[in-house]
């Protein structure tokens, strides 16, 4: 019974990706391809006044281009099935490459964020929870507010000035020092430079999950069970921990999970700023300099990133909550 | 010099006669902001009155809405944030101040509350009954308790949801046989409970007085309450319209002092089953004159102009001009 219904689950969770997957690929690849993008010029580049015509077509031949778009598709999703990316037109190599190396740089980014902005948000909420009405929770909600308004590029910018212009602590940024082979590269040069980005990133991460627990603890303590304990002489922080905390920690990590959308859009921006070589640089830069097959590649790659978190929030939900736990046994 | 050695009684009369729980003249309002900014004062209750000994058991009933559960909550200390008290209520003879019953909670006043929806619904049922249990073997001690109220031994490791009503019900009342407390407050413990298990609660709260201990049961269902009670106080309202002794309830209620609970008592099903017209007011509705008027078989012109002060004999009590 139980295994039946986790395969089932399984099967059902991996039958959602897909459709997802085939749906953003086709409107991805729509979208591209009535784009005014033109993948020859990006391909060629500066040379591309010294490419006759007749290159030209001999070029848009041989990739295809002057097929339907339809059996374009097609030959691009077979491709993808049989595990070819494509060769991205920016850099050279294979697009799958690309997105490895990139990832490892914006999960560090990301990870870093998230863990950061999670702990920190949820502390913030409880004390704003806990002294609701006080000023100690009208900062922490203002200063909550504040940021869900403020843009990501315009704090970048202020943490730079800030951090690097006027105090010089940190390099303005890229991912290594310029000018430096990569072997030479130290683990403290990596983290110097990792600094304000992640810094950055974590900041506006924290309203979300701050808001929300302070949220979710203030009616966890009006709830009639907190009343009850009280009743039976519980009180203070005891109180907090023995039915608070309990009550508003699994929300705040489902969603922190179900947030990796949001995190992945803040480290698109984020990177830009800081000129971060990342996920989400290089998508801007696939963007803009029409590498269509990076461009493609990653849209599928973050979507998966996307749902493999939003998964993980309802697994989470699946295994601790009590209440759902036992419908499954 | 007299009157001194009035106010202080012989040692050994101090034990017996001094009450356990003395409320008197207690009002309670709300703070409301009603259309934009005014502010107003919604008041729930007033004038009331109970006094409770030690092995004694009284019955608070009232309608729906007449303040018995924000008794509990004011003696408690628990009441919500724009409640505002005004009144005494003396425990083991001194007031209590929210020190006191921040201290005093659970540990010699404990209640047992109206909600199924109390307990943790994240935290399994035996710890929080363990919660309120004092010392070792709090393992043991609990799973003893719900042998007793009859719930089964697995059910301590079970999480609320999983339980029905009535089984919640006995894990509520079940805190309480387990704490050490002198004062119970059990809010309308029964509903939802089969008859025989309705009879072992009932059993067990008389034992709990028998042993010591004072109860207030509060519960809008006379017959349960004239079964377990030694005297009932009536609840109208927000005030305490009659104090009587369950003796009294017999009859075509001769005995009853005051029309409303002669009203109530001739309204069960064995005694005739006569309805009273109306409907219970708020207590903010009634300007002024006794709270009962509007529905009072026997009322004069006096009634509706002044209101009846409370007349105490024998630890009995009415609020009637004519009793
Ligand atoms: N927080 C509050 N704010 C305003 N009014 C309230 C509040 N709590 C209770 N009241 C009012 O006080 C009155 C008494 O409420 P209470 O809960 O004590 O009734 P009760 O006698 O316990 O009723 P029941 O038998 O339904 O449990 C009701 O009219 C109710 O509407
Ligand atoms: S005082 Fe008057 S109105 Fe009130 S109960 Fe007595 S007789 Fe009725
Ligand atoms: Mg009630």
């Amino acid at each position: 019974m139980r295994t039946k219904r986790i395969s089932l689950y399984i099967l059902s969770q991996a039958a959602k990706l897909l459709t997802l997957l085939i749906a953003i690929s086709i409107l991805s690849f729509m979208l591209v391809s009535y784009s005014p993008i033109d993948p020859i010029r990006a391909y060629i580049g500066g040379d591309m006044l010294r490419v006759s015509p007749e290159q030209r077509a001999n070029i848009e031949e041989y990739w295809g281009l002057n097929e339907p778009r339809v059996s374009q598709y097609l030959n691009w999703a077979n491709s993808i099935l049989h595990g070819d990316l494509g060769t991205s037109l920016l850099y050279r190599s294979p697009v799958a490459q690309v997105i490895a190396e990139r990832f490892v740089a914006s999960l560090a980014l990301m990870a870093i964020a998230w863990l950061l902005s999670g702990i920190f948000g949820f502390i913030l909420g409880i004390i704003a929870g806990m002294k609701k009405g006080t000023w100690i929770d009208r900062l922490i909600k203002g200063y909550c507010y504040v940021l869900s308004a403020t843009p990501t590029f315009w704090l970048g910018l202020v943490v730079v000035i800030v951090f690097s212009v006027w105090l010089g602590w940190f390099p303005i940024g890229l991912g290594t020092p310029a000018g430096i082979l990569e072997q030479d590269v130290s683990l403290t040069d990596y983290l110097r430079h990792l600094f304000l980005p992640a810094l950055t990133l974590s900041i506006i991460g924290v309203a979300n999950i701050a808001l929300h627990t302070r949220t979710k603890l203030v009616e966890t303590l009006n709830s009639e069970f907190i009343w009850f304990a009280k009743a039976k002489g519980e009180k203070g922080l005891k109180l907090l921990w023995r039915h608070g905390l309990r009550n508003i920690s699994l929300p705040a990590i489902s969603l922190q999970f179900a947030s990796f959308g949001e995190l992945f859009g803040g480290a698109v921006l984020t990177e830009q700023v800081f000129s971060y070589p990342g996920l989400g640089q290089a998508i801007v830069e696939a963007g803009l300099g029409g590498d269509v097959p990076l461009l493609l590649g990653i849209v599928l790659f973050s979507t998966i990133f996307v749902y493999v978190g939003n998964l993980m929030a309802d697994i989470l939900y699946k295994v601790i909550d009590p209440r759902i736990r036992k419908e499954w046994n | 010099m007299k009157l001194q050695q009035k106010e202080e009684p012989l040692p050994d009369l101090l034990e017996k006669d001094q009450p356990l729980l003395e409320v008197k003249d207690l009002s309670l309002s709300f703070r409301q902001y009603r259309e934009g900014l005014r502010e107003t004062d919604l008041q729930v209750i007033s004038k009331l009155d109970i006094t409770l000994y030690k092995k004694e058991i009284v019955a608070v009933v009232g309608a729906s809405g007449s303040g018995k559960s924000l008794l509990a909550s004011a003696i408690l200390g628990l009441l919500p944030e724009n409640a505002f008290l005004r009144g005494t209520i003396n425990f083991k003879g001194k007031p209590l101040s929210p020190e006191r019953q921040e201290h005093l909670r659970g540990e010699e006043i404990s209640l047992i509350p109206q909600s199924v929806s109390a307990l943790d619904p994240l935290m399994k049922t035996g710890k929080q009954v363990q919660a309120v249990i004092k010392g070792k073997n709090k393992k043991a001690v609990q799973q003893e308790i719900f042998d007793k109220v009859g719930l089964p031994s697995k059910t301590s490791n079970s999480y609320p949801f999983e339980l029905s009503g009535g089984m919640v019900r006995r894990v509520l009342a079940a805190t309480s046989l387990a704490s050490s407390a002198d004062l119970i407050i059990a809010d309308e413990p029964t509903p939802g409970l089969d008859p025989f298990a309705l009879k072992e609660t009932v059993n067990y709260i008389k034992q709990l007085a028998e042993n010591g201990k004072g109860v207030i049961f509060i519960t809008h269902d006379i017959e349960t309450a004239l079964k377990i009670a030694d005297k009932v106080a009536v609840f109208y309202a927000g005030q305490t319209v009659e104090i009587a002794k369950v003796e009294n309830f017999c009859g075509s209620g001769e005995n009853l002092r005051h029309p409303y609970t002669k009203a109530l008592w001739n309204a069960l099903p064995q005694n005739g089953f006569v309805p009273l017209p109306g409907s219970q007011p708020l207590l903010s509705e009634v300007a002024e004159g006794c709270i009962f008027h509007p529905r009072c078989p026997v009322k004069t012109d006096l009634c509706k102009k002044k209101q009846p002060e409370s007349k105490s004999k024998n630890g009995e009590m009415v609020r009637c001009f004519y009793a």
